[in-house]
């Protein structure tokens, strides 16, 4: 029967080929989009967490209460002992000390006076180390406008835009004025080496990148760090044991009413960035039920259609003996066939286009120039293995509900009327 | 019923009239005592933080409220650094980069070196009776001291703060207590004075603690050293060039 049914498909291309073209489409847009969403949010989440959150972060309770202040005045002190309990405690995580900073960069004339200045947001990462991976974590190398990296103390990258407003050459020196860690003014002079452009406004409005023992000598935070952001050895955040090690981590270091006690973090408590993972863990089955939803409504239809198309052969074929219950089988089981065959082709179109989007992306750089959010400039898609077989899902599913539903017409038919009807 | 409301309005316009004419003359009293045409402050600032305590000392000189130049005399990481006040702007020397930067804009209304004072609290310094109207409130006693509870209100544009409320000493003319307020009422400051000295036959509190509302911290003490009144104080002082000095 299962042959004589696909030699009807094929052959009968009324039945099949609208059925399959919608199908096709279906597939391909949820694989597609599947993809897409996943990358996107995936993107957003890895740029969060290499330029801010980490995939764990360490701070004093009391700084990451006021968190949005940058308090350095409530830095983690300590940190070569703490940084070496990390790394026995956790080898499967690379740990990173970080000094966020703000202030005004002042530019000075021949006379080493004033001449322009502007509001700056500047980080100190490690640059220095040979075992350091902030460079390449924070996608450093390709944000290089000109110039090049800091080799030395002293030596800054800034903004490109901060660089251009204020007609700044390579080599200048400009002068840092902030607050140390208790509280005093202090100013600090930097070479310009390089200039960098993230493509968020968020960074590159006044962003400085300075190596971390030149902030820690500026700001007075000698062995100190605002933060310790802790990445995952292959770089993907995993919830289950982020947590695990968050939980182990708070319980040794729990001092009841020491604001100065290490706290950590899990990327999903910090920059809201738990509801975008909880938009990209679920993207697939939001997508399926999306799918299943309108495309079971656009093929119920198409039954209809098909059904009222049919309808003498229905009439024919009960009038020859055969049983309602077997049409009503054989139209479920042609809808598997055609959901299956739609599936494949859609499945297929859809991953060529992730595969594309994986490997090119999309520039929305200018779109996003605007955005205060964190987010990537290049938007790429995830082909990830669900991808191959999502779209079978609701594929078949929406087009056997959407036959199931159209075929109890077949029920509905009198066998006592059927010639008149047939005209016979 | 008409004659005796006509009485009260006219009774109460009298009183007002009264009050404000009286806390007009009792703010004038105190820019009396307060202000002076020169001054050289010796004075140390006390700063806690939620970790540690510092203290800060410093020399300033001043004309009116136009020109000021303070240098700061230790801790060893302030050591050297200068402040330059020539009417509204500021400039900051620091020996440690060599360079003198002007501090304008927003910056003004931030903290100095972590203070409870802004550097716009240490730059006004223009007499009370120009910029605010005053009214008295009521009378108030404070550690034992009889006060003169005044309200004061802005009368000219651009100020730090909208109104202030101010607890003078009744036999003395100098604050005890002053507070700080937003256009909105919000309160934002609060400073208590003590330790009324009498220095060159003014009354003057060498004691004063800054409370900035808004910031968390057992506020900022600013002890008076030594002050001198209307001294001959070279014009060179107040140069951008004696900043690198």
């Amino acid at each position: 029967m299962i042959k004589f049914l696909i030699k009807g498909i094929l052959r009968d291309k009324n039945r099949s080929l609208l059925p399959i073209i919608v199908i096709s489409i279906g597939v391909a847009l949820t694989v597609f989009f599947s993809t897409w969403f996943s990358g996107v949010f995936s993107d957003m989440v890895n740029v969060n967490a290499n330029l801010s959150t980490g995939h764990v972060k360490i701070m004093t309770k009391a700084y990451a209460e006021n968190i949005t202040q940058i308090p350095n005045d409530l830095a983690l002190l300590e940190v070569d002992k703490l940084m070496a309990e990390l790394k026995q405690d956790y080898p499967q995580m690379d740990w990173a000390a970080r000094i966020q900073f703000g202030g005004l960069l002042d530019i000075p004339d021949k006379q080493g006076e004033t001449r322009a200045q502007g509001p700056a947001a500047g980080q100190a990462i490690d640059f220095f180390s040979t075992e350091s991976k902030e460079v390449k974590r924070m996608n450093i190398h390709n944000s290089l406008i000109t110039g090049k990296l800091p080799t030395k103390s002293g030596d800054a990258l800034i903004s490109h835009d901060f660089f251009k407003r204020f007609n700044l050459r390579l080599g200048d020196e400009i002068t840092l004025f902030s607050s140390t860690m208790n509280t005093s003014m202090t100013f600090y002079n930097f070479k310009i080496v390089g200039t960098l452009r993230f493509g968020m406004q968020a960074l590159d409005r006044g962003a400085i990148l300075i190596d971390l023992s030149d902030a820690q000598k500026a700001l007075d935070m000698e062995n100190a760090a605002g933060e310790i952001l802790g990445f995952f050895n292959n770089n993907t955040y995993n919830k289950e044991n982020a947590e695990k090690i968050k939980q182990a981590f708070n319980n040794k270091h729990k001092k009841i009413n020491d604001e100065f006690a290490s706290k950590m973090l899990l990327l999903s408590e910090q920059n809201g960035l738990g509801e975008y993972i909880i938009l990209s863990e679920n993207m697939s089955s939001i997508m399926i039920f999306l799918f299943i939803l309108v495309m079971s409504i656009v093929l119920w239809n198409t039954g209809l259609l098909g059904g009222l198309r049919r309808y003498n052969e229905f009439g024919i074929r009960l009038a020859m003996g055969e049983e309602k219950r077997h049409i009503y089988k054989t139209l479920i089981y042609e809808s598997v066939f055609i959901g299956f065959i739609g599936s494949i082709i859609g499945t297929m179109i859809g991953l060529a286009a992730g595969y594309y989007l994986q490997n090119h992306g999309i520039n929305l750089g200018n779109l996003m120039q605007d955005g205060g959010l964190m987010m990537p400039t290049v938007f790429r898609a995830i082909v990830k293995p669900e991808a191959y077989y999502i779209g079978f899902i609701p594929g078949l599913f929406s087009m056997v509900l959407g036959n199931a539903l159209s075929g109890i017409g077949i029920y509905k038919r009198k066998t006592a009327q059927l010639f008149k009807e047939l005209e016979v | 019923m008409l004659k005796q409301l006509i009485l009260s309005i006219t009774v109460s316009l009298i009183f007002s009239s009264i009050s404000a004419q009286n806390a007009l003359e009792i703010m004038e009293k105190v820019d009396k005592n307060m202000s002076s045409k020169n001054r050289i402050v010796e004075s140390s600032m006390t700063i806690h933080t939620k970790r540690s305590s510092r203290t800060i000392t410093s020399k300033s000189h001043s004309v009116g409220n136009q020109k000021a130049f303070t240098e700061y005399l230790s801790p060893a990481r302030e050591q050297g650094t200068k402040m330059l006040k020539l009417e509204d702007k500021l400039w900051i020397y620091s020996p440690s980069t060599d360079r003198t930067m002007q501090i304008s804009g927003h910056m003004l209304r931030q903290s100095v070196m972590g203070s409870d004072l802004s550097y716009e609290d240490m730059m006004d310094d223009r007499k009370l009776t120009d910029i605010y109207t005053a009214k008295f409130i009521k009378n108030e006693t404070i550690d034992q001291r009889n006060t003169h509870l005044l309200e004061l209100t802005a009368k000219v544009q651009g100020l730090a703060y909208y109104s202030r409320k101010i607890w003078i000493d009744t036999e003395r003319f100098v604050p005890l207590k002053e507070e700080l307020y937003a256009k909105s009422g919000q309160l934002l400051k609060r400073t208590s004075f003590s330790e009324v000295k009498k220095i060159q036959n003014r009354w003057f509190p060498t004691k004063m603690l800054y409370k900035d509302m808004l910031k968390q911290g057992e506020g900022t003490e600013f002890n008076i050293i030594d002050m001198k009144f209307d001294q001959n104080i070279p014009e060179y002082i107040f140069t951008k060039a004696a900043l690198k000095q």
